[in-house]
């Protein structure tokens, strides 16, 4: 499921999936606290994947927020277009 | 306590400066004027009031000192202490300090405010070099000098300012990482040795190294200084940053900055590391010569007034470290002296140069033709400071040079000799610039106010310093004489047995006497020739 | 009366100093004022201290006055102070009398240039730093006034400074001295490492003491002084600047370029005699010295066509006679050549002065002639000076001189009867050429009628030193004569007296061919240069004339030699390297940087997807290096 997020942040271009990718990608990490959590019996797997959450939610806002004045200034959803910082 | 105040004046004067200017410009000028001429008034103060009694130096007995934990978890305190060296050095950055408030007077007309905060914080960095005994500090202070002359070459130099400040501030501020990293490996060695961490100077001079840890810290710090001196081969930021920056800068450049490099040989190399200065100095001295040569031939090449000066600074600078590197009493005066003197007389002759440039927009020589026909006073002023520029006797910088020449020939004759041509080739500049800019017929018709009433105060201000320097530069060098002493104390009688091939064949007739000639100089000659048969006698039997 | 001696160089000074204040807000008059008065009061006050010097010679023959210590460092205590002897007594007296005469001259002389003020500052300024130099009781405050004359005279040629060739002519002078002074300096250092003061007196009293004869120190020091001596002297292979020198005006070169600065070099080996007589091979080096630049000197005068020229070749030579006569050991003969010589010298110049005043700047002599009924006075003037310079028997003051030096030359131990012959020679040059200036200049057919006359301000300085070229000789009668030698008697104070060997025929013998010489020159000048002149123009257009003439005319090529040799490259070096060679190495490195940053920007695309995938092959090399180790 990382892998899976991994290749649709590297592959599309447009920056709502990037956007959800990442999200993937939080959640696969999530998973895998939870998952190594129960099998050892420990609680701070869930404790992990808990803070985990916090984190996604303020990324996603954060994330969306750029998202729309990146599309306010560029008329477009396309990361590439934003490569101004181009050495 | 008088030391912070020395430190504080231009700081303030700065803060003061910078936000006046908003309101009215010529406010902000006057104070920044009423600082420097504060802070000169009060180390003048200090230079009378302790005249009669800096020969009764002590070691660690400074002046005047000031000393105040600061970081104490790193033995780092605020310890500012003075000696007859630092005092006169002071002196002389507030003298020239006052100059570059007047000389900009008219030059700089945007961004006055923070030109003058500029200017004064430079001032108070380079105060704070010659003051602080706290390696620490004395760090602080050197990196606190070197970003307002950055921003004043880079913000009110002239065409490639932009080029010259990068390249000041990269040769700088890369031989200043070498020095930091030498003053932390110095740092933890003492603590290594004694189980103390301290900065402080006296403390740390005596510190135990291997000869080969002791020559590389040595060469840190040796390195950072050269590149301020400028040594040759690392004077080529020197002609850049003189040109390009603005009047005013020349002037702190020329006669201040370098001359921290100047003061940092003998305050910290020579002291910290006597042994290995030892070893180093005949390939400094070497270096000395070359860049005496080296800095007066370039000098005769260039078309550029500035260049010029900026090239015969090389040559000066030269003589400076030569005298420090022979290390026997008469070098080690005249290399103070000649560091005096080369501050009012270059610093002199980059005003001039300056003054020419705002009146005719150039500072190339081709096209300043004859311009004593329009312009008789300037022009005497002119030839006045490249006279003494190229050390004609009676006036400042001829004492120096001499006393240097005069020491170097006791420990080699080669060396005496090739320093002396480089006398003989400082004529060649300085002949040039005379014929090119202020003799000749008037080709290009210029026709230009001489000296206004402002600028004739400066020029005859120095001119009667620079007279005064060269026939009676005794007070100097009896300031400068404990300073002497306690580096005679401290590195012990110079030997530069590697490079003297001449010295064996030359007796040391005075050395009998030197010491009944340094504590009583009316004295001195009497008992020179008292003792000198004796030691004659020796000599005799020898040869 | 000796406490006012500091007042002879102070006044000079002062004037100099005003002048250069206020002198271009100052009109002419005043200006003139303060430039003569202040030389004639220090010429009278030198009066003054010379006759109490007389009547009451004070202790030991000397006086010291020391108004401070310049600088005192471990023993090296030069003072501002002044020592005076017979010595410098005489030299004293000789500068403020002929400065104050030339002076004068220059009122008239000078009278509608612009820089008349600056002219009498620099002149001031000369005077001063003269008086200096040979006042100066110890080598670095001699040293000073050293310097200060090289500089005057370099402000003095180049005083017309519009034209760039006067400039250049000024930079050779002074560059040229200087060579000179940096030997002088390391003489200076060499003495006091080794005897430990540079006081004179002192010093020259401890080599004596310390140094055997045929000491390597001695020699040393006194070869490295003799190269100061030879720059600022203009003897060989230092005398290519003076004939260039001749560009400044006409009383500069008669003041400093013939009467009083060029000589400093014989004062400076007279003052410090003992470390030549202590060392025979310095001794012997200024007889040679002085003797190849008498003869190169008269060779080159006779080829010249600048009246000027002819005259500093001759000032050239003669100076080459008194370096030979201090080489002999004849130390008094010398000095009193030094006297007779500014008085004819400064004599000579001045005339020419106004011949050249007369026909509006003009200086080739072959442009002149027939000269002599329309300037009676410069005429009289030359015959009068060139006598005196050729030294004609009894009446004029350089038989008695040039003379002494010869019968030095023949009668010392030092000397032979080769030198004797040689400087006879020279006697026969010196009468060709001088009476080939004279009878081009002044006789033969007129070419151009002179317009200007010349006043009295001028005419009164020429007939003093015409009195002065004629009589000055009498204060040293020889004893053939029935006379006293009263003035080598008087310098004997100060320098040693000759010593005598076995001459091989007697000084009234000597006289006679020295004579004898002059006689021939005269003739021949005569006979080549105004009886048959075509015959001389015949002799230079031979193949080895003209060849000669070529050789002898460009200062036997020396100007050509030094050129190549080292004006040339250094100026190459330095235009070369104008750019700063040591540049490129921190070119160079920037450079490598700016490539690296070059090869590195080609990553920064900005893209997002590139930095993650960076990021990804990243981790997955740090990782797999962990798992590897």
């Amino acid at each position: 499921m990382f892998a899976l997020g991994l290749i649709g942040l590297l592959v599309r271009r447009n920056l709502l999936f990037i956007l959800m990718s990442i999200e993937v990608m939080l959640n696969a990490a999530g998973l895998a606290f939870v998952a190594a959590g129960a099998r050892w019996g420990q609680a701070d797997g869930q404790v992990m994947f808990l803070f985990i959450l916090a984190v996604a939610a303020a990324e996603v806002a954060v994330g969306l927020a750029l998202l729309l004045r990146l599309y306010h200034r560029f008329q477009s959803l396309d990361a590439d277009a934003a490569d101004e910082m181009r050495g | 306590m008088i030391l912070v105040w020395l430190i504080v004046i231009p700081l303030a004067g700065g803060l003061v400066a910078g936000l006046v200017a908003g309101r009215s410009q010529a406010s902000c000028r006057v104070v920044a004027l009423a600082a420097t001429i504060l802070g000169f008034l009060l180390s003048v103060m200090l230079w009378v009031r302790n005249y009669a009694h800096v020969s009764l130096w002590q070691q660690r007995n400074w002046l005047a000192e000031f000393d105040r934990p600061w970081i104490a978890g790193f033995g780092i305190h605020f310890h500012l202490a003075m000696d007859g060296m630092s005092l006169l050095l002071i002196v002389l950055t507030f003298l020239l300090g006052i100059a570059s408030v007047l000389v900009s007077w008219r030059e700089i007309d945007d961004g006055v405010g923070f030109f003058h905060f500029n200017l004064l914080w430079v001032l108070a960095g380079i105060v704070g070099v010659f003051l602080a005994v706290d390696l620490f500090l004395f760090y602080f202070a050197w990196e606190l000098m070197l970003v307002p002359m950055y921003f004043l070459i880079a913000i009110w130099g002239h065409e490639h300012r932009v080029y010259a400040a990068v390249k000041f501030f990269l040769f700088t501020q890369l031989s200043g990482l070498l020095m930091l990293v030498a003053i932390l490996t110095l740092y933890f060695a003492h603590h290594a040795a004694t189980g103390v961490y301290t900065f402080d100077y006296a403390e740390l001079i005596g510190t135990p190294l291997s000869p080969r840890v002791g020559l590389l810290v040595m060469l840190g710090f040796f390195v950072a200084f050269a590149v301020k001196l400028p040594m040759f081969p690392f004077h080529t930021w020197l002609p850049d940053a003189h040109t390009e920056a603005p009047t005013a800068g020349s002037v702190v450049l020329a006669g201040l900055l370098l001359k921290t490099g100047a003061y940092g040989m003998l305050r910290f190399v020579l002291p910290l590391f006597s042994e290995a200065a030892h070893r180093f100095a005949p390939v400094a001295a070497a270096l000395a010569i070359v860049g005496i040569l080296y800095g007066a031939i370039m000098a005769y090449g260039q078309t550029d007034l500035k260049r010029l000066v900026a090239y015969t600074s090389v040559s000066h600078l030269g003589f400076v470290l030569l005298g420090i590197f022979i290390g026997n009493r008469w070098a080690l005066e005249g290399a103070f002296l000649t560091m005096i003197a080369h501050g009012l007389s270059t610093g002199m002759l980059f005003m001039l140069v300056g003054m020419l440039q705002e009146r005719t927009h150039t500072r190339e020589m081709d096209r300043l033709n004859g311009l004593w026909q329009t312009i008789p006073r300037l022009s005497g002023a002119g030839l006045f400071f490249v006279l003494a520029s190229i050390g004609l006797p009676g006036l400042g910088d001829f004492v120096g040079e001499f006393l240097v020449l005069l020491g170097s020939y006791r420990s080699s004759v080669w060396l005496a000799a090739l320093a002396t041509v480089g006398v003989l080739c400082s004529t060649f500049y300085g002949l040039k610039f005379v014929q090119r800019a202020f003799h000749g017929s008037n080709v290009n018709r210029w026709s230009l106010a001489d000296l206004s009433g402002r600028e004739a105060a400066i020029v005859g201000a120095m001119v009667v310093l620079v007279l005064w320097l060269g026939l009676y530069p005794q007070p100097v060098l009896n300031s400068f004489e404990p300073t002497v002493q306690h580096l005679e104390q401290v590195v012990g009688p110079p030997s530069m047995a590697a490079l003297s091939t001449g010295a064996r064949t030359i007796p040391v007739i005075l050395s009998p006497s030197r010491s009944a000639g340094a504590k009583d100089p009316a004295n001195g000659s009497a008992a020179v020739l008292g003792t000198s048969p004796g030691a004659l006698q020796r000599y005799g039997g020898k040869r | 009366m000796f406490h006012l001696l500091w007042l002879v160089p102070a006044l000079p000074f002062a004037g100099a100093a005003i002048l250069m204040l206020f002198g271009p807000r100052m009109s002419r008059r005043p200006a003139a004022w303060i430039g003569c008065g202040s030389i004639g009061v220090s010429a009278a006050i030198s009066i003054l201290i010379a006759w109490r010097f007389l009547a009451q010679p004070p202790a030991g023959g000397s006086y010291t006055q020391q108004l401070w210590t310049w600088m005192s460092v471990a023993g090296f205590q030069p003072g501002i102070a002044f020592y005076l002897d017979a010595l410098s007594l005489v030299m004293m007296l000789v500068v403020t009398f002929v400065s104050f005469f030339i002076h004068l001259y220059s009122v008239e002389y000078m009278g509608d240039d612009e820089g008349f003020s600056r002219f009498f500052a620099y002149m001031n300024l000369f005077v001063a730093s003269m008086i200096v130099l040979v006042l100066g009781d110890n080598l670095l405050f001699l040293y000073l006034g050293w310097e200060g004359v090289g500089l005057c005279s370099y402000l003095l040629i180049g005083f017309w400074y519009t034209d760039p060739k006067n400039g250049l002519a000024a930079q050779k002078a002074f560059i040229v001295t200087r060579v000179g002074d940096t030997a002088m300096a390391l003489g200076l250092f060499l003495l006091f490492h080794q005897l430990g003061t540079i006081t004179i007196q002192p010093l020259m009293q401890a080599a004596q003491q310390h140094w055997a004869g045929g000491s390597p120190y001695a020699t040393a020091a006194g070869l490295l002084l003799l190269g100061g001596a030879c720059g600022k002297s203009a003897q060989l292979p230092l005398q290519t600047w003076l004939p260039d020198a001749m560009a400044g005006p006409t009383p500069t070169s008669a003041l400093i370029h013939a009467a009083t600065m060029v000589t400093a070099g014989v004062y400076l080996i007279a003052r410090t005699h003992v470390l030549y007589s202590l060392s025979p091979v310095a001794q012997t080096a200024v007889t040679v010295v002085g003797l190849a630049t008498l003869l190169v000197a008269g060779f080159a005068a006779l080829t010249q066509d600048d009246i000027k020229r002819i005259l500093a070749y001759s000032t050239i030579s003669q100076i080459g006679y008194m370096f030979f006569g201090l080489g002999v050991g004849a130390w008094t003969a010398a000095i009193f050549h030094f006297m007779t010589h500014a008085f004819f010298k400064a004599l000579l110049f001045l005339a020419s002065g106004m011949v050249i005043t007369s026909m509006h700047h003009e200086q080739n002599i072959f442009k002149m002639g027939g000269l002599r009924k329309e300037l009676p006075l410069a005429y009289w003037a030359f015959v009068i000076g060139g006598c005196s310079l050729a030294g004609v028997p009894l009446v004029t003051a350089g038989f008695y001189s040039k003379g002494l030096i010869l019968w030095g030359a023949l009668s010392s131990p030092r000397g032979s009867e080769t030198l004797w012959a040689l400087g006879v020679f020279g006697v026969f040059l010196t009468a060709l050429y001088t009476f080939r200036l004279i009878f081009i200049v002044f006789h033969g057919p007129c070419h151009h009628k002179p317009s200007q006359k010349t006043g009295m301000t001028m005419g009164v300085p020429v007939i003093v030193l015409c009195v002065l070229s004629l009589v000055g000789g009498f204060v040293n009668l020889p004893a053939w004569l029935g006379g006293h030698p009263w003035f080598v008697n008087f310098l004997g104070a100060a320098l040693p007296a000759t010593a005598e060997g076995h001459p091989a025929f007697g000084e009234l013998a000597s006289e006679g061919l020295v004579s004898l010489a002059l006689a021939i020159g005269l003739v021949a000048a005569w006979y080549f240069f105004l009886k048959r002149r075509e015959l001389s123009e015949w002799l230079a257009s031979t193949g080895l004339g003209r060849l000669l003439h070529r050789w002898w005319y460009n200062d036997w090529g020396m100007d050509w030699l030094y050129d190549r040799l080292f004006v040339r490259p250094v100026g190459w070096f330095a235009r070369a390297n104008k750019g700063d060679a040591v540049d490129l190495v921190y070119d160079g490195a920037a450079a490598v940087t700016r490539l690296g940053w070059r090869a590195l920007r080609t990553t920064e695309t900005g893209r997002v997807r590139w930095y993650a995938a960076g990021l990804l092959v990243g981790t997955v090399i740090f990782v797999m290096i962990l798992a590897l180790l």
